[in-house]
C-alpha cells in the first residue's frame, strides 16, 4: 500500500444521469506506484481526459473510488488531493504573464521570492521558453502555451502530476529533445506522473507502463514491451504499433501433425503442429474463427512463402513500407533495405509462427502469442 | 466594406444622418427648451433664435418656481439627490446578490438550475402595475412603503435580473479549466472567485452594472407608487411642473437635462462596455 501513488477502484464517469448519461468511463481499475510514469494511450474520446480530470477533482466520479497514497479522495476538493495538472487546453489565466502564471502554482506553497523565481528561471530553461517569460498567454503561440502549461504543472512538488497531451502542439524534434528532459526532471525528483498522449513514441520513450483505453474501457495496462508482444486483444493489437498489425479473419483446421488457418481467396497458411505449444493447439482447436495478427517488421519474403502482389512499394528514408495484396487483404511489410520490386510483381510471404497472434473471432480477446498462451 | 461603391456610401451617410436627426433632435430641442422662457417657447412659429436665459436653471436649483400664480416650492435638487442615492444603492446590492448568483448559475448546473435563473429574468416581463398593486398592501402592512430601504427592495426587480443574466453570460465565457487551474495549485474556491473568475469578468460585470444603473434611473412607476415626494426620484418629481396655472416646459426641460445628464455621461464613458456586456447577455441570454 505504502508505494502505490494512485489507486483506481471500479470507476464509472456517467456526464449525465447515472446509468443514462454519456458512459465515458467504464469500470476503470488502475493503480500507479510511486515514482512511475504512466502512459494514458487511446483514441480521441475514449475517456482519457475524463479520467485524469476524476483524479484531480474536478469531475465527480459518478461509481467507485480513487485513493491518492492510500487515502480515498474522491469526495475530496482538488484543493485537498495535492496533485498537479496541466490541461488540454492550456487554461492559463490571460492577465498574467507567463513567468506570473507558472509562479502562481508555486504561491500556496508559500516559498521566498527568490526560490520561486530560481525554480521559474530552471524550468523555463528545460522547455525552452525563457525568453517569453514576460509575454502574456495571448501574444505567444500555441506550443509556447502549452509549455508554458506544463512548466505550471512540472514545477509544483505534487503527489502526482497529470499532463494532459502535454506536447501535442510542438514540432517532432523539440518533441524528441524535451521528452528526454522531462523523463529526467520526473525521475530525478522521483515524481509520479501520468501522461496523456497520442503519440505511441512518446509512450514507450516515456512510460514505465501503459495504459491503453477504447471506449471508456481500459483494455490492458502494462509496460511497453509486454503491449508490443503480448496484446491482450485484438484492439490493442492494432492500436499500438507503426505501421499497425496486420489482421487477417481465418479459420482454424488442424489435426495430430498440423495446424492449419484457412483465409480468405482460398489461402492456406499450413505449420507442424509442434510449432505450437499443447495448450495453444488446443485452445485454436476450439475457435471456429479467429483472427491472425503480424507486424509489419515480422513479415518476412521467401521464394517458397504464400503468393502475394506488391501494390505499393515505399522508401520512407531509412525503411521500406511495401503493401502487398494478400488473402483478400493487404499486407504491410516493413525493410530495412530499400528493395526493388515493382508494383503488380508476386512476391512470396512468410509469417513466422512464432511471430502470430491469434485472436478471437468474436471477442478479439488474444489467444496466443507465437508458440505460447496469451 | 472595402469594396463599396461611392453611391453606396453616399446613400449610407444619408441614412445614417437621417438616423441621427431623427433620434437626436428631441433632445437637441429640449436643451434649447432649457434656455427660453415658457413665453418664447409657446409662441408660434418656434423659432431657434432667442436670448438664452438660465432662470430655468436657476429656479430648479433655487427650488423656486415662478408662476403666474405665484411662486411655487419644488423639491427637484431632492429628486435629484433621490434619484442618485437609489439608482446606486440598488445597483450596489443587485451586484452584492447578483454576481455570487450568477457565478452559482454558470458554474454549477444542478437540476431546475435553468429554472430557477429564467423564473428570475421572467420577473422582468411582468408588468410593473401587476406586482405593484399587491406590493402597495405588503408594504403598508410591513411598514416598507414610502422607505427608501423598500424602495431598493422593489428596484431589485428591475437590476437584480439584468445583473444576474448579463453577468452569468460572462462568467459562462471564462474557461473553467482556467479556474481549475488555479484551485489545484492549493487554492480554495473562494479565493478562485476573487482572484481568477471576478476580475475576468470584469468589463461584464461593469456592463450589467451600468445598465441596471439606467434603468433603475429610468423607472418612474415604482417610485410614483411606493415613495412620497420626500423619496422621489427625478421621473417622479417632473410631475411638480404641470401646475395648476400651466406647463412649465422652460423647467421641464432643463430638468430633463439635467436629469439624463449623470446616465449619459456614464454611457458614453464606458459605451465600448455596455455594448460588449449587451450584445454578449443577447447571445448568451
Ligand atoms: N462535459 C461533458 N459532458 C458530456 N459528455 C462529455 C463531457 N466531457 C466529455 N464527454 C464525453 O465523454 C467521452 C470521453 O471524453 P474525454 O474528454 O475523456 O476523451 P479523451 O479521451 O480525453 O479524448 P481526446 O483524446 O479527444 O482528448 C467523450 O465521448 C465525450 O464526448
Ligand atoms: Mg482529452
Amino acid at each position: 500500500m505504502n508505494d502505490t501513488a494512485l489507486l483506481i477502484k471500479d470507476v464509472d464517469k456517467f456526464y449525465g444521469p447515472i446509468d443514462y448519461g454519456v458512459h465515458a468511463v467504464k469500470k476503470l481499475n488502475m493503480d500507479v506506484r510511486k515514482g512511475e510514469i504512466i502512459a494514458l494511450l487511446g483514441s480521441s474520446g475514449c475517456g482519457k481526459t475524463s479520467t485524469l480530470r476524476m483524479v484531480a477533482g474536478f469531475e465527480a466520479v459518478s461509481r467507485g473510488t480513487i485513493s491518492l497514497s492510500g487515502r480515498e479522495v474522491q469526495t475530496f476538493a482538488p484543493v485537498r488531493r495535492n496533485v498537479a495538472m496541466a490541461f488540454e487546453g492550456y487554461s492559463l489565466y490571460p492577465p498574467l504573464t507567463v513567468r506570473e502564471n507558472i509562479a502562481f502554482a508555486l504561491k500556496a506553497s508559500k516559498l521566498s521570492q527568490s526560490v520561486v523565481d530560481e525554480k521559474v528561471a530552471s524550468i523555463a530553461k528545460l522547455l525552452e521558453i525563457e525568453d517569453i517569460l514576460g509575454r502574456y498567454p495571448s501574444s505567444i503561440s500555441g506550443g509556447q502555451q502549452q509549455r508554458a502549461s506544463l512548466g505550471r504543472a512540472l514545477i509544483r512538488d505534487a503527489n502526482l502530476h497529470l499532463l494532459d497531451e502535454p506536447m501535442g502542439q510542438l514540432e517532432p524534434q523539440l518533441r524528441a529533445v524535451l521528452r528526454g528532459r522531462i523523463k529526467h526532471y520526473i525521475k530525478e525528483r522521483g515524481l509520479t506522473a501520468i501522461l496523456v498522449t497520442h503519440d505511441q513514441t512518446e509512450a514507450n520513450a516515456l512510460a514505465d507502463r501503459i495504459a491503453v483505453m477504447e471506449g471508456g474501457v481500459l483494455q490492458q495496462f502494462d509496460t511497453p514491451q509486454k503491449i508490443k508482444e503480448r496484446p491482450a486483444n485484438l484492439f490493442t493489437g492494432t492500436f499500438v504499433g507503426e505501421p499497425p498489425m496486420n489482421v487477417f479473419e481465418a479459420s482454424v483446421t488442424g489435426s495430430e501433425a498440423k495446424v492449419a488457418f484457412g483465409l480468405k481467396d482460398g489461402v492456406r497458411l499450413e505449420y507442424p503442429a509442434s510449432d505450437f505449444s499443447h495448450a495453444v493447439r488446443d485452445a485454436l482447436m476450439k475457435r471456429q474463427k479467429v483472427v491472425l495478427g503480424i507486424r509489419p517488421y515480422s513479415v518476412r519474403r521467401s521464394a517458397d512463402g504464400v503468393a502475394g502482389r506488391v501494390a505499393v512499394n515505399q522508401w520512407l528514408g531509412d525503411q521500406t513500407h511495401i503493401a502487398a495484396d494478400f488473402a483478400g487483404g493487404t499486407m504491410v511489410l516493413v525493410e530495412h533495405d530499400r528493395t526493388e520490386l515493382a508494383v503488380g510483381q508476386p512476391i512470396g510471404i512468410h509469417l513466422d509462427p512464432s511471430s502470430l497472434h491469434v485472436f478471437d473471432g468474436y471477442s478479439g480477446k488474444a489467444i496466443s502469442h507465437g508458440e505460447e498462451l496469451a | 466594406m472595402e469594396t463599396t461603391s461611392p453611391i453606396e456610401r453616399l446613400l449610407r451617410a444619408v441614412a445614417l444622418t437621417l438616423v441621427v436627426v431623427f433620434f437626436m433632435f428631441p433632445i437637441f430641442w429640449i436643451f434649447l427648451m432649457s434656455f427660453q422662457t415658457n413665453e418664447t417657447i409657446l409662441t408660434i412659429p418656434p423659432s431657434i433664435v432667442f436670448s438664452p436665459t438660465l432662470s430655468n436653471y436657476a429656479a430648479l436649483i433655487t427650488g423656486k418656481l415662478q408662476t403666474a400664480a405665484g411662486t411655487l416650492d419644488i423639491a427637484f435638487m431632492r429628486n435629484l439627490g433621490n434619484s442618485i442615492f437609489l439608482s446606486v444603492a440598488s445597483v450596489a446590492v443587485a451586484l452584492v446578490l447578483g454576481v455570487p448568483a450568477a457565478y452559482a448559475f454558470a458554474r454549477h448546473k444542478f437540476k431546475g438550475s435553468e429554472d430557477i435563473a429564467f423564473t428570475l429574468l421572467s420577473f422582468r416581463f411582468a408588468p410593473p402595475l401587476l406586482v405593484l398593486l399587491p406590493l402597495t398592501q405588503y408594504f403598508q402592512w410591513l411598514g416598507l412603503s414610502n422607505t427608501y430601504f423598500g424602495l431598493i427592495w422593489v428596484y431589485q426587480l428591475i437590476c437584480l435580473p439584468l445583473i444576474l443574466w448579463i453577468v452569468r453570460g460572462y462568467f459562462e465565457d471564462i474557461s473553467a479549466d482556467v479556474e481549475y487551474a488555479y484551485r489545484i495549485a492549493g487554492h480554495s474556491w473562494f479565493a478562485t472567485f476573487r482572484k481568477i473568475a471576478l476580475p475576468l469578468a470584469g468589463p461584464g460585470i461593469a456592463a450589467a452594472g451600468l445598465l441596471a444603473f439606467i434603468f433603475a434611473w429610468n423607472n418612474f412607476v415604482f417610485a410614483l407608487v411606493l415613495a412620497s415626494a420626500d423619496k422621489q426620484p427625478v421621473t417622479v418629481g417632473a410631475l411638480a411642473f404641470v401646475t395648476s396655472s400651466g406647463i412649465q416646459y422652460g423647467q421641464i426641460a432643463s430638468a430633463i437635462v439635467l436629469s439624463v445628464t449623470p446616465t449619459l455621461a456614464l454611457a458614453l464613458y464606458a459605451q465600448r462596455y455596455l455594448v460588449e456586456g449587451l450584445s454578449l447577455g443577447a447571445v448568451k441570454g
